[in-house]
Parts: C-alpha cells; sequence; structure tokens
C-alpha cells in the first residue's frame, strides 16, 4: 500500500505563482481525476510533482510512502515509484524506448535482461505496431501513438503512483480506450494509483476515478465522487471559480 | 633525420615523374606564406602553435611494430592491409586473388609508371603550405587503384602510426576507382604521444559510374597535431563516400573538398568528432559544384566536452554551370560543459539560378526537455547524457562508409562519455 500525500503544496513558474495551497491524497488502487479549466494549474502540478525543471516550490509537503519528494531529482522520484505520462512526449532522436527502459532498469538495480520481452509483451497488449519500436523515442509517432508508448512505459516500469498529464490531448477514440483500459488494468492488478489531469470529461467515460477533484486558480475548490465530472461535463467549471477580487 | 628543404627534397630521388612534382610542390611551399589566423581559412584554428618548419622530415620506419598494428585491424577482414609508420611503408599485405582481378595496392612510385592519378590533389591551386609539405616531402605514398568494373567487396585499410620525436610524417593515400569500379578504403590514424605532428594527404578519383567509399578513423593521441588534407573528385553519375570519425588529437584539422566536375555525380560527406580535455578539432569543408546536375549531401555533428574546441566551416559553392545543382550541408554540435566551445560557421557561394541548397547548424548543450524525458522514467543524469549523444551520433553512423567501421566508433563515442562520467 502506497500513498502520495500533497499537503498545502504552492509553487510558482517564472515567478508567478500557480499553485497556491492544494491538497490531495493518492492511495494505491485509487483513481483521483483533476479537472480544471485552462490556466488552472493542472500542468504546474504535475511537472512539480515529477521534478520537471522550471518551477519553484513555495511551500507544503509532498511525500511518497512518507518520504520527501522534493528532496530527490527527478530520477529518483521515478525510482521511488513516480510516473509521469506527458501531454506532449519528448522526441529524442537515436534513442529506442527499449534502451531508455533497460539504463531505467540498470539505475534500480533491476535484470535489464527481462526489458525486451517486456516491451514486446507490452507493446501488444498496448497495440503498438511493434515495428514503432525500432524507432527513436517519439519520432514520427501520431499523437495515439505516442500516448500507447507513455503507456508502454509505464507498464514496464511498474510505478506506485502514476500522474497522467493531459494524456486525453491528441489522441483518437481507440487510442483512448486503449489507455483508459491499460491504467484501470494497472490499477488492479498492480494496485497503481492514479492522478489523472484532465480537461474534459472524455478521459473520465473510459477511467472511471473514485475522486474528482476541481482545481481553480491553483487551489482544489471541490472534491467528489465520479458524478462530479459529469456535473463538470454538463454545467461547465464557471460555478466552480472563486469570485473575483475586486 | 633532415630539415623540411629544397635539398632535402631533392635527395629524395624516385623517378622523374616523382622528383619533378617535388621540385615544383617544394617552390610553392617556400613562397606560400606560413598560416595565420587572420585568414579565413585558418579563423578560430590553433595552426600558430603548430611549428612544421621546426620538425625534421621522419627517417625510415622501423620494423617492429607494424605486424602488431596490421593485425590491429584484422578482424575488419581487409582485402589488403598497409602500415605507414611517421609516413614510411613498413607493412603492405594484399589478397593476391584480387591482385590477379587487378587490383593495386602499393608504393606508388613501384607499382605504376607514371604519377599521372596524383593530379587530383597537385592540382589543386589553393593547397595550403601543410599538404604542399606533404607533396614535397612525403616519400611512400601508397596508391590503391581499382581497374574498370571491378567490385572490391572488402575493404582496403590503411594504418598510419606516429611515433618519432621532434619529426613529421607526410602520409599519403591515392584511391582511384576507374569507371564503374567500387572499393572501400578505411585510414586509421594513431600515434606515440612522442609524436608532435603529422601531416597527412588524401586524393580520391571515382571514375564514370564508380562507387568510392573512404573513411578516416582519427584515433591519435591527445598529444599529437594533425593537419590533413582530402580532396575527392567524382566523374559522371559516380557515387563518392566520405567519412571522418575524430576522437584524437591534440589540434587535429581535417580539409575536406569535394569535386563535382562531371554531371550526375554524388557525393556524401560524413563525420562524427569527440573533442575533450583540451582538445580542438577543426574541420573545413568545401562542396564544389562544377557541373551540372550533382548532388552533395553534408552531415557533421560533433560534440565538445571539458574544455574541448570545435571549429566547423563549410562552403557550398555552385560554379555557373552547375545547372541542377543539390546541395546540402548540416552541422549540428552540443556542447557537455560550460567550458567547451563550438564554432560553425556555414556559407554558400551559389552563382547559378537552378539549384536546391539548404545549410543548418546548431551549437548548444543537450536539450532540457530530452534531458527531463529520460530522467522521468529513472534513468540518472550521467546515463541520459550518454544515451542523448549516442542517440545524436546514430543518424550518422547510419551512414558511415565502410562496413564494420560504425561499431569501431560507437565504442569511442562510448569510451569518451564513460570519460566524461568519471570527470
Amino acid at each position: 500500500m502506497s500513498v502520495l500525500e500533497i499537503r498545502g503544496l504552492r509553487a510558482a513558474a517564472a515567478g508567478v505563482e500557480i499553485l497556491r495551497g492544494v491538497d490531495l491524497t493518492i492511495a494505491s488502487g485509487e483513481v483521483h481525476a483533476v479537472m480544471g479549466p485552462n490556466g488552472s494549474g493542472k500542468s504546474t502540478l504535475s511537472h512539480v510533482l515529477a521534478g520537471k525543471p522550471g518551477y519553484t516550490v513555495l511551500g507544503g509537503t509532498v511525500t511518497l510512502d512518507g518520504v520527501d519528494v522534493f528532496a530527490l531529482p527527478a530520477w529518483k522520484r521515478a525510482q521511488a515509484g513516480l510516473f509521469l505520462a506527458m501531454q506532449y512526449p519528448i522526441e529524442v532522436p537515436g534513442v529506442s524506448v527499449e534502451s531508455l527502459l533497460v539504463e531505467a532498469r540498470r539505475a534500480a538495480g533491476g535484470d535489464v535482461e527481462g526489458v525486451a520481452a517486456a516491451v514486446v509483451a507490452e507493446a501488444a497488449r498496448i497495440g503498438l505496431d511493434p515495428v514503432l519500436l525500432e524507432r527513436s523515442l517519439n519520432v514520427d509517432l501520431s499523437g495515439g501513438e505516442k500516448k500507447r508508448n507513455e503507456m508502454l512505459q509505464l507498464a514496464v516500469l511498474a510505478p506506485k503512483i502514476a500522474i497522467l498529464d493531459e494524456i486525453d490531448s491528441g489522441l483518437d477514440i481507440d487510442a483512448l480506450r486503449a489507455v483508459a483500459r491499460r491504467v484501470q488494468e494497472a490499477t488492479v492488478e498492480s494496485s497503481l494509483g492514479v492522478l489523472a489531469i484532465t480537461h474534459y470529461n472524455r478521459l473520465l467515460e473510459e477511467l472511471r476515478p473514485d475522486h474528482t477533484h476541481i482545481l481553480a486558480k491553483g487551489l482544489i475548490v471541490a472534491s467528489g465522487g465520479p458524478e462530479l465530472a459529469d456535473q463538470v461535463e454538463a454545467e461547465g467549471y464557471a460555478a466552480f471559480l472563486p469570485a473575483e477580487a475586486a | 633525420m633532415t630539415a623540411l628543404t629544397a635539398d632535402h627534397a631533392a635527395a629524395l630521388g624516385g623517378p622523374d615523374w616523382l622528383a619533378a612534382r617535388r621540385t615544383a610542390a617544394v617552390a610553392r611551399f617556400a613562397t606560400t606564406p606560413a598560416p595565420a589566423t587572420d585568414l579565413e581559412m585558418w579563423r578560430y584554428s590553433r595552426i600558430d602553435r603548430v611549428a612544421l618548419d621546426t620538425l625534421q622530415a621522419a627517417g625510415p620506419a622501423p620494423e617492429g611494430d607494424a605486424a602488431a598494428l596490421a593485425a590491429s585491424v584484422a578482424a575488419l577482414d581487409p582485402v589488403a592491409t598497409i602500415v605507414l609508420v611517421d609516413g614510411r611503408l613498413a607493412h603492405c599485405d594484399v589478397d593476391q586473388a584480387w591482385v590477379s582481378k587487378g587490383l593495386v595496392v602499393g608504393r606508388h612510385a613501384e607499382v605504376v609508371a607514371d604519377g599521372a592519378h596524383f593530379a587530383a590533389l597537385e592540382a589543386d591551386e589553393e593547397l595550403d603550405r601543410f599538404a604542399l609539405a606533404n607533396v614535397a616531402f612525403g616519400t611512400d605514398a601508397v596508391l590503391v587503384h581499382v581497374p574498370r568494373g571491378l567490385d572490391v567487396d572488402r575493404p582496403v585499410v590503411v594504418v598510419e602510426w606516429s611515433e618519432g620525436v621532434a619529426t613529421v610524417g607526410f602520409p599519403r593515400i591515392t584511391v582511384v576507382a576507374e569507371d564503374g569500379a567500387a572499393v572501400a578504403v578505411l585510414e586509421v590514424q594513431r600515434s606515440a604521444p612522442s609524436a608532435p605532428l603529422t601531416v597527412p594527404a588524401v586524393d580520391l578519383v571515382a571514375g564514370r559510374d564508380a562507387r568510392l567509399q573512404f573513411l578516416t578513423l582519427q584515433d591519435l593521441d591527445p598529444a599529437t597535431d594533425a593537419v590533413g588534407t582530402l580532396v575527392a573528385r567524382a566523374g559522371q553519375q559516380a557515387t563518392v563516400r566520405v567519412g571522418v570519425a575524430a576522437f584524437g588529437g591534440r589540434y587535429a584539422r581535417q580539409r575536406l573538398d569535394a569535386r563535382l566536375d562531371a554531371p550526375g555525380a554524388t557525393v556524401d560527406l560524413v563525420a562524427v568528432s569527440f573533442g575533450d580535455g583540451d582538445q580542438m578539432v577543426d574541420f573545413r569543408t568545401c562542396q564544389d559544384h562544377r557541373a551540372p546536375d550533382c548532388t552533395s549531401d553534408l552531415l557533421f555533428k560533433g560534440v565538445v566536452d571539458g574544455r574541448a574546441h570545435s571549429v566547423y566551416s563549410g562552403l557550398i559553392r555552385v560554379r555557373p554551370g552547375a545547372k541542377g545543382t543539390n546541395a546540402y550541408q548540416t552541422n549540428r554540435n552540443i556542447k557537455l560543459s560550460d567550458d567547451a566551445w563550438a564554432e560553425s560557421v556555414p556559407n554558400l557561394e551559389i552563382e547559378n539560378n537552378d539549384v536546391r541548397c539548404s545549410h543548418a547548424s546548431t551549437v548548444g548543450p543537450i536539450d532540457d526537455d530530452q534531458r527531463f524525458y529520460l530522467e522521468s522514467r529513472g534513468v540518472p543524469p550521467e546515463a541520459a547524457e550518454q544515451l542523448v549523444v549516442t542517440g545524436f551520433f546514430d543518424e550518422v553512423l547510419d551512414k558511415l562508409p565502410v562496413v564494420g567501421a560504425a561499431d569501431h566508433v560507437r565504442s569511442r563515442v562510448a569510451d569518451k562519455l564513460a570519460r566524461s562520467a568519471g570527470a
């Protein structure tokens, strides 16, 4: 049983405070959806948790099973069991997904022998053409292929907690279903905890959340069950937005 | 050992045609001013630290190491193996089955009756003083001659070893692929720390429809300077691929001139380089389109680490008659440390309207987003850097001429990166 605990998280990008005190607790096997309009701080939340350069933590704490996440560089956060599925996976010329995962496994002191077979098996499971495994990471992949490739990496790395940063952007309905199904299965098979950040309800129709949170202007302004996502879909975000300061 | 003088050149002997070429070159050598960094050709270079005129000509090659040097490249299964020690021929072994098919490999002055094949390099009016010194003082120029229509399917390997103290060697390789012939030649440059300077020269001549590949593996000791010249001439519909993999040397300069002087010729130029410590890698290229419908494609990728410097200066020249030219030039550089420095200077000189040309050049550190992507999967920074750099070179390794050389280049890149991570 693992727990990612976010308490009073405040963070800034380019000198502007984006997250103004976020509290979230994600445990193994749970799916938490964080929804919010553009500019609410969704991507900042995922980037700060994963350790992407360019953000400043102003206050609050984040722990994974009691370990201070902010004391770790990005690669050690990954080793500790955090995984970030990116909205825009980066192209890395000349590096295959297998060589990436071999290096990740090696750094973690794991068995690198089994990586090649795991990559092939997970590619089949997520519906990624094995020909694409030979390509450079994310180079010349379609939107859907990139996201299937993110899921392949998630499956092979088997993290404790996965942060999905707008994983539903730029992919067709078949890919969306495949991605959502794979995440759902991981919550059951390996008790993966999920923080799914999304703008739309579309993902959540496939990946039903146990908890839904509305992020607005850097604060969690509402939390509830899956019905909250349906309410956003029907009514929009306006009802959740704090009144503008005069 | 003797100084680099006209008397020394005259005393080297050889057939009349060779003596005549030496005399002409030594006259040009004597009247050509020493290179200076205020000339564009030598801008950014460290040529002022290369004291050619204080060095002596290397003496006869010692016999000892030649067999071991030849054995070191046996895995490539060469059709011929030549070892030059300080520019002197120390070993020459040619597969007799190929000799009987007409392949000629050996000391130029001994294997042909005249010096017609030397014309490619020496006809060049812009030869610098170092290349002229090679012509004037070089003793054991190697000729690889492939007769019309012969397809040599295994590489010719020339190992150039430099070791002389306070001497300079002048290795020279001439490769001639006659009409319809095909050959791949690998030049391996190595040295002992005692060797101050090597001045190699290469001329490549591809006849009509010929396919000629030439790769230089520059693995010199980091105490040795090198000032090299290569001129490639591609005939009608010929394909010439020239590659350089530069890892060693203190100041390692290589000039590469591609002459496309018959219609439909193609020349590809590719290079990988990795400088660290206080090394400097210096490439000067010219893609000279002198005939219609030719294609030249250049892709040079370099990494600088530590306090290393690199220079890439390249010119695409399209002469008035060269309509239908396709000429491309790409130079990309990664700086792995703040103290490393890379200069990239692409130039176009186009005198015909019916051309397709492009040039691109970049210098920068490893992309932050790429680094983060790999690190976010649990890959530590040093391993992420190794993955990105290896991947950066991958595109060039796929295009390197001479089958079997890419693995060696890959392992040299890994060595350099391991040293970088350990530093």
